[in-house]
């Protein structure tokens, strides 16, 4: 029995060819080149593609279907990283248990809180998470230093017990892995004035993306995922159909705190680490940004939001003054001063002012994202061949 | 005993009182209409039905259950369907879907968390589905968009969607309010044709008396939170009681 | 019982943030059925204005004056801020000194202004909208706004000193026996926002404006019916909401000295406050911030936190109002004097 359909495989191999070739495709600018700093094809940031498209993807299962606006998300991102940190600490460097136990860990915590919070609807239930998430942010930095090591973060340490790991003789950290691949491996290969890398760490986020991503699909054409979106659009109708809408939102509720999860468990197995930072509600609000920014309700949207997102943090916050100033010197000394001093304040560390004009821009032009933007600009095109074919035909028949 | 009785009913709103000791009586297998002039408690009286509004007082009884501090979707699996005035779709899904939905929906109202099949592979939802879209001629726009369609069509799509769960008792508020006479005549068609082939108990409430007329096979007529006659239509046409409740409207 | 009382004080200066706070956004909410999520953003941009004013008023004039020297041993620059030189030395120092409350007059035109803005440049557009779109579109100017201040104050905290007179504090324990100092600020802050509290309460009560506006949050449709402007009117609650959260702010800097992320800090709690209050209830939203202070001050109490320390939960006021939110979500969904109906679809 097929499992999903041919036009769903397509965008399935679409993304997985991306994910492929990501070394490859995100570093066009030979490393030499002033460019160069507009490549995105290294390890780190790669690596945060594929994390925060999953959760991008996680979270769109709960908004884009439901229509259920939670601002906590970022709660089960840092329970994942920290899950996956004590494992580290506990039982190996291996990622398979650290992963396991952050999905675990999460869903249990997105089952609590969502068996509260979605007691209510609409705003209600926004406001409800975003104080769960407030409080798990509180309970970590602070409440619960024991278990997160307060405001330093969780860390792996030489004295950890590590039940399953060889005796550490090096004397230095050891370092995540996937039975004996090491996340930090990077093959560099080099051609021409390219430096292309390709990291272990990546690679198994990517697989992990992709699965998170076919699992999305067959959520979305599933009965399930159908009653989900009719939870969004009447739940007035669903309730004079017999059903009990709250089992379907906590249903889709625990499955997207379980990909946060994901997320968070393969940041930390990227770079062994968990702060309290992680569950702030800034952290909570860029998720919801990725999704809407690429298209809420849709497949690729959150992916695309999420490294576009990505992208463009990554390279804001590397221009800085004197960035500015090589850019424009060609100006007029004032001219170039006054340009400067504008930009300067999107730029660097600007940056999120720029992500929440960004953010304000997308909710009022453009509510249906990228995706949206794509298929206007589609529409237009073909709408535009259409008139010229037209030109073309009315313009021929004198000819005739 | 009816399938539906409903007994000494009071429901206030703040020092508005709505519904003053209701009694009614509706029976197995007919179409029951409750009219009145504006303001009687007509709307009032179905939402104490369906669990949207509990009564202060009184009883509401189905089929040996009490209707009264059960939600929605209890009522609903006790086989209770309503179709509301301004119809009630998924507007933001396909009429495909919108048929899908109820053939998806367990009579217990269980969860299943089917969340990896396909629902194009369930096959005998799909026939299901469609025979229900043939039932009310929409077969043909299955793929449009709910909210695309006219309002006709989409009584039409909410009244498929409540049959499709076979229920005991179809309540109806004004099934016909805001629409053209050819669809109000073919409206009246189906709900007669539905009456003689499932023999499914209606309860309509309705503000076009020649509808009232046409289908119902008995008549409660409310005013001012009471019911103050409860008769077949032929003994309410001209009964001074009636008149009077509605030339007192009209003469206000 | 002296340690009982002055809990009890010190929760009140933070209960009035949230009670003046959560009384703007339960207005906005009730009137415009508009979560804003740029609320708090308010609260801070008040607390800038006190701030700005601050920064204004220390502009100084400089001369050098060649009888003293400084350390390097050139000529010494004196700075005269010009108010100083325009009133006089005892006059103008007393207009610096008394800042914060002067940048109340500055602040109430400031942020109806801001309000109005909001509203007819933003807000206004959304009315139709989603409700998901409105929080998303409110939390994205929250964060401009926020950023917009931080790029120009800087991310470190400002101090705001109160003006002279009111530094120190007052034994109002003595006034039962008992002995609680507690600094002249904190009660002013408190006797403030009762004053505002009541001032809002009764302007709704009784005025017509008051009843249109009470009579709009009730059943918004049939008011527009009755031929009045009620979006004009919304338009002036909204920016009386502004006014109101922008006091809260001018009136708090002294208290806390204000950076650019206290209103997302303060919404926040907010937020649990109306929820706790009962969505759209005014007089739930002032009891919910005032029982909540004082619930939290209680709790950094040692002999409390002492004892959830015992069960593995230091610093219990950090979560305490979380805890208490959720209990009375669970016990009681509509809040503690919600009504039925609200936000209920």
């Amino acid at each position: 029995m097929k499992t999903i359909s041919k036009a769903d495989m397509r965008t399935l191999f679409f993304v997985a060819i991306i994910a492929l070739f990501a070394p490859l495709i995100l570093n066009p600018f030979p490393t030499e080149s002033g460019w160069a700093q507009f490549n995105a094809g290294y390890p780190d940031l790669m690596q945060r593609f594929a994390i925060y498209g999953i959760l991008a993807i996680g979270f769109n299962i709960l908004f884009g279907l439901t229509g259920y606006l939670s601002f906590g998300h970022a709660a089960f991102l840092g329970v994942g990283s920290y899950s996956a940190v004590w494992m580290f600490k506990l039982l190996s460097m291996n990622i398979i248990p650290a992963l396991i136990l952050s999905v675990i860990v999460a869903g249990l915590f997105s089952l609590l809180i969502g068996f509260i919070s979605l007691r209510r609807s609409g705003i209600y239930f926004s406001i409800l998470t975003l104080a769960f998430a407030q409080m798990s942010f509180a309970l970590a930095y602070s409440v619960l230093t024991p278990l997160t090591n307060g405001e330093t973060g969780l860390q792996i340490t030489l004295n950890d017990p590590r039940i399953f790991a060889a005796e550490n003789i090096s004397g230095n950290l050891p370092v995540t892995s996937l039975f004996g691949l090491e996340m930090r491996d990077t093959w560099t290969m080099q051609l021409g004035a390219w430096d292309f890398q390709f990291n272990i760490g990546y690679y198994i986020c990517a697989i992990f993306l992709l699965l998170a991503f076919y699992i999305s699909i067959r959520i979305f054409r599933s009965p399930f995922g159908m009653m989900l979106r009719a939870i969004k659009t009447n739940q007035t109708r669903l309730n004079f159909t017999g059903i009990n809408t709250r089992p379907y939102t906590l249903a889709a509720f625990v499955i997207s705190g379980m990909y946060a999860g994901l997320a968070g468990g393969l940041m930390a197995s990227m770079d062994p680490l968990a702060g309290a930072e992680r569950m702030q509600w800034t952290a909570s609000g860029e998720i919801v940004l990725m999704t809407i920014l690429g298209g809420t309700g849709t497949l690729l949207g959150p992916v695309m939001g999420a490294g576009f997102i990505k992208y463009f943090e990554n390279i804001f916050s590397k221009i800085n003054d004197t960035v500015l100033h090589g850019w424009f010197s060609w100006m007029p000394d004032g001219l170039e001063n006054v340009i400067v001093w504008i930009l300067h304040l999107f730029t660097g560390k600007g940056w999120h002012l720029t992500l929440g004009i960004m953010f304000m821009m997308i909710v009022i032009f453009l509510p249906g994202g990228l995706m949206e933007g794509i298929s206007r600009i589609g529409k237009w095109w073909k709408h535009r061949n259409a008139k010229n074919n037209n030109t073309s035909h009315t313009s021929s028949t004198p000819a005739e | 005993m009816g399938i539906l009785t409903v007994q000494n009913v009071n429901k206030s709103f703040g020092g508005l009182k709505a519904l003053h000791n209701v009694n009614l009586d509706i029976e197995e297998g007919k179409i029951h209409a409750i009219i009145g002039p504006n303001g009687a408690g007509k709307s009032t009286l179905l939402n104490c039905f369906v669990g949207k509004l509990t009564p202060d007082t009184g009883t509401v009884m189905f089929d040996g259950h009490s209707l009264l501090g059960i939600k929605p979707h209890q009522i609903n699996q006790l086989g209770v369907s309503r179709v509301f005035q301004t119809p009630e779709i998924f507007s933001e899904l396909t009429v495909w879907e919108n048929t899908l939905i109820p053939c998806f929906a367990k009579r217990d109202g269980a969860f299943t968390l089917n969340a990896l099949s396909r629902v194009s592979d369930n096959k005998d939802m799909a026939e299901k589905a469609e025979q229900m879209l043939v039932d009310v001629d929409l077969i043909d726009k299955k793929d449009m968009l709910a909210s695309s369609m006219s309002r006709g069509d989409k009584r039409r799509l909410e009244m498929a969607m409540c049959l499709s769960q076979k229920p005991k008792l179809l309540l109806l508020d004004e099934p016909t309010a805001g629409m053209a006479r050819a669809d109000t005549e073919s409206t009246i068609e189906l709900l007669k044709s539905i009456q003689k082939k499932l023999k499914i108990t209606m309860a309509i409430i309705e503000h076009d008396m020649s509808v009232v007329f046409s289908l119902a096979q008995k008549i409660s007529v409310l005013a001012q939170g009471t019911v103050i006659v409860e008769d077949v239509p032929e003994k309410i046409k001209g009964h001074p009681k009636v008149k009077e409740a509605y030339l007192g409207e009209a003469q206000v | 019982m002296d340690a009982i009382l002055l809990q009890i004080l010190n929760g009140l200066d933070k209960g009035s943030a949230y009670a003046l706070i959560a009384l703007g956004l339960t207005l906005i909410f009730g009137t415009l059925g508009v979560v804003n999520f740029a609320h708090g953003a308010l609260f801070m941009l008040g607390a800038f204005c006190a701030v700005s004013l601050q920064k204004l008023m220390s502009v100084s004039k400089i001369t050098i004056d060649p009888s003293q020297l400084d350390f390097l041993g050139k000529p010494l620059k004196v700075k005269t801020p010009y108010v100083v030189e325009w009133f006089g030395p005892k006059f103008g120092n007393a207009i610096i000194d008394w800042n914060v409350p002067l940048a109340i007059i500055v602040a109430i035109p400031v942020m109806l202004l801001v309000g109005y803005v909001m509203e007819r440049g933003l807000i206004k557009h959304f009315y139709k909208r989603p409700h998901a779109d409105q929080i998303l579109v409110t939390f994205g100017l929250a964060i401009v706004i926020q950023e917009l201040v931080k790029a120009n104050f800087g991310a470190n905290p400002i101090p705001t000193p109160a003006p002279d007179q009111f530094v120190g504090s007052y034994n109002i324990g003595a006034l039962i026996g008992l002995d609680a100092s507690y600094p002249y600020w904190r009660l002013i802050y408190f006797a403030f926002s009762a004053i505002i509290i009541s001032s809002v309460f009764a302007f709704l009560r009784f005025t017509t404006f008051g009843m249109v506006v009470r009579a709009g949050m009730a059943d918004r449709e049939t008011v527009g019916l009755l031929g009045i402007n009620i979006d004009r009117r919304f338009t002036i609650m909204f920016g009386i909401a502004a006014a109101v959260a922008g006091l809260a702010g001018v009136m708090y800097t002294p208290i806390n000295s204000p950076n650019y992320h206290m209103g997302m800090d303060f919404l926040v709690l907010s937020f649990v406050v109306v929820v706790v209050g009962g969505m759209g209830s005014l007089p739930g939203a002032v009891l919910a911030g005032f029982l909540l202070g004082v619930l939290e001050s209680f709790a950094s109490m040692n002999e409390v936190k002492g004892f959830f320390e015992m069960l593995y939960l230091p610093s219990i006021d950090q979560i305490i109002i979380y805890l208490v939110a959720i209990i009375v979500l669970l016990t009681r969904p509509r809040g503690l004097m919600g009504k039925a109906g609200v936000m209920e679809e």
